[in-house]
């Protein structure tokens, strides 16, 4: 019964994978009738306000709170001591990732305040503005303590340690290494080296981090609407952590305004939420506003890589050697840790090349910082920015086309599986067919003739590429085999009703990638049903199957298998039932449209609602011991691959302005290979919002902190996001090789975009300035740097300098 | 602290009278007095342009503006414009072309995308992502946004054409 048909074979009825459908759930949103947590309001609500933390560090004195409970409609006040008692400290390691460490932390810190924004005290008010109003009214004595913000002298024996009870300030070091690197770089025709920054960014998401807590004393059940991607991981945090069994943890996710990795992760200040409305039995709600956000939501990609590149002299890559240094903040973050990113970039720099020797070390050190953790294409742009600078300049260096040099580097097609230098396992990619695709799309010859015409003309465009791979369908290696209680499997259940209307719910969550919609239309094929006979439920963990949630690009791949597995068991146990109904064997039978019919000739027999209607009314007139199951459940996880590699290339097109350092991007195309593509109008926006997202981290996005640990932005005035006008269009492409690790044959397709996007900015900017000898290697590049690079300003920091050697 | 002010204006073409704290901003009455709850709260400085509501006729920032300084006015907001069907066309546009992801910017950007068509009836690309220059979307990356709302000016000038 396992059959599906290759939606591009033919064009059946019910055939909707592969196809373009609209998402269901998109009417009520450009309605405005979606439902975001701050749109639930509950019978004697309150709300929280935090006192955060003024200081980059420093030693809570004491706390009085007498005032603020005198302003009118303010509730209560709770300090971090005040809620130890109801709530357990964790600590986020990971077993795997070996000899990691980071101190306990708490929803309100006891003692200490680590980072400019840390929540110390919560205020409780019948309003928010009135919370807002009585914040200003605690007094909290600080004794400012050193500050550690520097990453670079982070793990000096003359600076402070954070926390004395961990020795230093390493969090985890790791070495990848393979074949004999020291020993290839000694022979090198060619040797190159730069050294990348990757400024500190953070996801921005438009619906800031939100959290409704509700405890029912009678009941003792936790109720909680919260905008997160993991419903039944923050079920089991909250239980765990706040001692109610898991099974009175019901984490109710509606409609999530935006995700991207920000909200897969333990805060603080939710826990806190959690924990009062236990402790007060009321309603409590929590909307960070926007300081807040940019100062408690997760920051990411704060990293330093020394890197270099042997290259032989016919142009082959011999040798990477890689020396990557990230400050995380205090405490590594709960429960996915905050060293994976590193771990990801020692994992992934040099992954779409063929090469011998590898080394990269990554050193994780903690900082009097906002805590950084996984945020979207978690390390990819990091690793996918050091590999391609370091190919632009060996290209350079030995004479070759940047296309060329790839051509000769890359994996070839056709050699898979294969394991990589760093370790990773491939078990088919695509990157020369990729590379020809994209090729196809952009007149190469015609820009680079462009670029030589404008040049005389004191006009610089540039002309960047970047190969990237993406991990996408994480199996337990990538958390479960660490400790953390994150599921890598996923299931759906799916119930045809008694009107033959189908409902499935599924363990995988949606932020607006159009979950629902894929879900939806896999299942509608299984079954053989209309698409508009599907009702698809995710993010309530009462309801839908447990699950891991929606993040590192495994709703598809993971989420979609249990779909088209559940699809077609309910389609399976539906013949069966019309087989006695019609005494037929079933497997004459098939499910078409909503309707039972002859599988040889297609003549109709019965409805399904015909079919459900006498299943579950007129029960007594089928056999007896007929089994009648029209709700079926299956599971899925990865088996051979611990992760499902997808890839592709991207080229970017820009005019740098000499005069003001200015960028202008002009146009960008990206062909990616996220293997069987369920819906292409989806996947296509997954990529180009990817890379609009890469974009922002490569020209204008940046958490800048002072020498002394303040973070120096307040507001999205300070923090430029890309905005419509200063983005380009963007062209997609794509090449299929779906994964055989499940029948849909589908990888992830969300983060390919963010993964290349830094790297073929940063190559077009410096193919642009090419004319003037002047590089530049530090994310954002801003005009400042650029300018700075042109030696047209001073340059203030080292980074700026843009310094690449070459021997 | 506060002094509140009586207000009564016309609301998705309903009229309210409330009374409202001086300091309360329009985003705030709509969502916390009213219950409509289709405008958004994004950065409360005027930046993101997830709170863009119409008051008397012209686009505005809902934390931008004070309640009590719209006595008499008329507010409209993507509810009121849903249901009389204005922007129908735009809003079947956003669906079709997946414009609209997770859907927290969506209203905002389309009163912005009607203002446009309203003014410029046939607007290049570059019109269009200048005049939706000031809403946020950190999903989509704009590109699709902008083909719906050029497909819509399209199409609305076909049917305009003698």
């Amino acid at each position: 019964m396992n059959e599906i048909i290759d939606p591009r074979s033919v064009d059946r009825p019910n055939s909707y994978i592969g196809k373009s459908v609209p998402r269901p759930n998109a009417k009520k949103l450009v309605e405005g009738r979606g439902q975001f947590v701050d749109d639930i309001a509950l019978p004697r609500m309150t709300h929280v306000a935090f006192v955060r933390s003024p200081h980059a560090h420093a030693r809570i004195l004491g706390i009085e709170g007498a005032e603020a409970l005198k302003v009118p409609g303010v509730l209560r006040v709770f300090t971090g001591a005040d809620l130890s008692q109801h709530c357990d400290p964790w600590v986020a390691v990971l077993a795997h990732l070996k000899g990691m460490k980071s101190a306990p932390q708490r929803p309100l810190p006891l003692d200490r305040a680590t980072w400019v924004g840390e929540a110390v005290v919560a205020v409780v008010a019948e309003t928010r503005a009135i919370a807002e109003d009585a914040v200003g009214k605690v007094d909290v004595a600080y004794e400012p303590l050193p500050a550690i913000v520097d990453m670079e002298t982070a793990l000096a024996p003359s600076t402070a340690v954070i926390h004395s009870d961990l020795g230093d300030n390493l969090c985890f070091q790791r070495v990848n290494e393979s074949g004999k690197v020291e020993d290839a770089f000694a022979v090198a025709h060619k040797v190159v080296e730069a050294t990348f920054h990757t400024g500190r960014h953070t996801g921005a998401t438009l619906e800031p981090r939100s959290v409704l807590a509700d405890y029912n004393r009678a009941s003792g059940k936790l109720t909680v609407y919260h905008s997160t991607q993991a419903p039944h991981m923050m079920q089991g945090v909250f239980a765990k952590h706040l001692r109610i069994p898991e099974g009175d943890v019901r984490v109710i996710c509606t409609d999530v305004g935006g995700s991207y990795g920000i909200k897969v992760h333990v805060y603080p200040d939710e826990v806190a939420v959690a924990a009062i409305a236990r402790i007060m039995a009321r309603p409590v709600k929590f909307i960070a506003d926007r300081l807040e956000s940019f100062a408690s939501d997760i920051h990411a990609r704060d990293h330093r890589i020394k890197a270099r590149m042997a290259v032989d002299a016919a142009g082959r890559i011999t040798a990477i050697d890689v020396d990557d240094l990230t400050g995380i903040g205090p405490y590594s973050v709960y429960p996915r840790t905050s060293a994976v990113e590193g771990n990801q970039v020692v994992n992934l720099i040099g992954g779409p090349y063929d090469f011998p020797n590898y080394r990269a070390k990554t050193t994780v050190v903690l900082q009097n910082k906002t805590p950084t953790c996984q945020y979207r294409a978690v390390g990819h742009p990091i690793a996918t920015a050091v590999t391609e600078g370091l190919v632009d300049l060996a290209a350079e260096a030995v004479d070759l086309d940047p296309v060329e040099f790839r051509r000769r580097n890359l994996m070839q097609d056709g050699t898979y599986p294969r394991t990589s230098p760093a370790g990773m396992k491939f078990e088919g990619l695509s990157h020369i067919a990729s590379l020809d695709k994209l090729l196809g799309m952009i007149d190469y010859p015609g820009l680079r003739a462009e670029q030589d015409r404008l040049r005389a003309r004191g006009i610089h465009r540039g002309i960047g590429f970047a190969s990237f791979i993406e991990l996408t369908n994480p199996s337990p290696f990538m958390y479960g085999i660490g400790g953390a209680r994150i599921s890598a499997q996923d299931g759906c259940t799916v119930r045809i009703d008694p009107d033959g209307s189908v409902l499935a719910a599924t363990g995988v969550t949606e932020q607006g990638q159009g979950t629902e919609a894929i879900i939806r239309q896999i299942v509608a094929e299984a079954v053989g049903v209309p698409i508009d006979q599907v009702r698809v439920i995710t993010g309530d963990t009462l309801t839908t199957p447990y699950g891991g949630g929606t993040w590192a690009c495994r709703g598809a791949g993971i989420g979609g298998e249990a779909a088209l597995q559940s699809g077609l068991a309910v389609k399976e146990a539906a013949l069966k039932v019309a087989g006695a109904m019609l005494q037929a064997q079933p497997d004459t039978l098939d499910l078409v449209n909503g309707e039972i019919v002859e599988k040889r000739g297609g003549q109709s027999r019965m409805p399904l609602a015909e079919l459900a209607r006498i299943v579950y009314f007129r029960g007594d007139t089928l056999p007896p011991d007929l089994p009648r199951e029209l709700m079926q459940t299956r599971h899925f996880i990865t088996k051979e691959y611990p992760f499902a590699f997808t890839n592709g290339v991207q080229a970017c097109s820009l005019e740098v302005d000499v005069d003001t350092g200015l960028v202008k991007l002009l146009k960008i195309w990206c062909v990616e290979d996220c293997g069987r593509i369920i819906n292409p109008l989806l996947v296509d926006e997954q990529v180009r919002g990817g890379i609009v997202q890469g974009i922002g981290g490569a020209l204008y996005e940046h958490c800048i902190y002072s020498p002394e640990g303040q973070l120096m932005i307040g507001s999205m005035a300070d923090y430029l996001v890309p905005m419509a006008a200063e983005m380009p269009d963007i062209e997609v492409g794509h090449v299929e090789t779906p994964t055989k690790e499940s029948l849909l044959g589908a990888k992830g397709a969300g983060e390919a975009g963010t993964a290349g996007a830094p790297a073929a900015v940063m190559n077009a900017i410096n193919d642009a300035l090419k004319p003037f000898g002047a590089k530049v290697f530090a994310q954002p590049f801003t005009p400042e740097r650029i300018l700075a690079a042109l030696g047209k300003v001073p340059v203030t920091w080292p980074g700026n300098a843009g310094t690449a050697a070459s021997r | 602290m506060s002094t509140d002010v009586n207000v009564t204006l016309t609301v998705n073409g309903e009229r309210v009278s409330r009374r409202v704290e001086a300091r309360c901003h329009l985003i705030d009455f709509l969502r916390l007095d009213l219950g409509l709850m289709g405008s958004h709260t994004g950065c409360e400085h005027g930046i993101c342009g997830a709170c863009t509501v119409r008051v008397d006729g012209a686009i505005v920032r809902g934390c931008l503006v004070l309640a009590a300084s719209l006595d008499g006015a008329q507010v409209e907001t993507i509810e009121g414009v849903s249901d009389s069907g204005e922007i129908r066309d735009l809003q079947d546009a956003f669906i079709a072309r997946n414009a609209c992801q997770c859907g927290y910017c969506t209203p905002g950007m389309l009163l912005t995308a009607a203002d446009l068509l309203k003014s410029n009836p046939r607007p290049t690309r570059e019109q269009i992502r200048e005049h939706l220059a000031g809403n946020y979307c950190r999903c989509t990356g704009y590109h699709a946004i902008v083909d719906a709302v050029e497909t819509v000016a399209v199409r609305r000038n076909g049917k305009a054409a003698p």
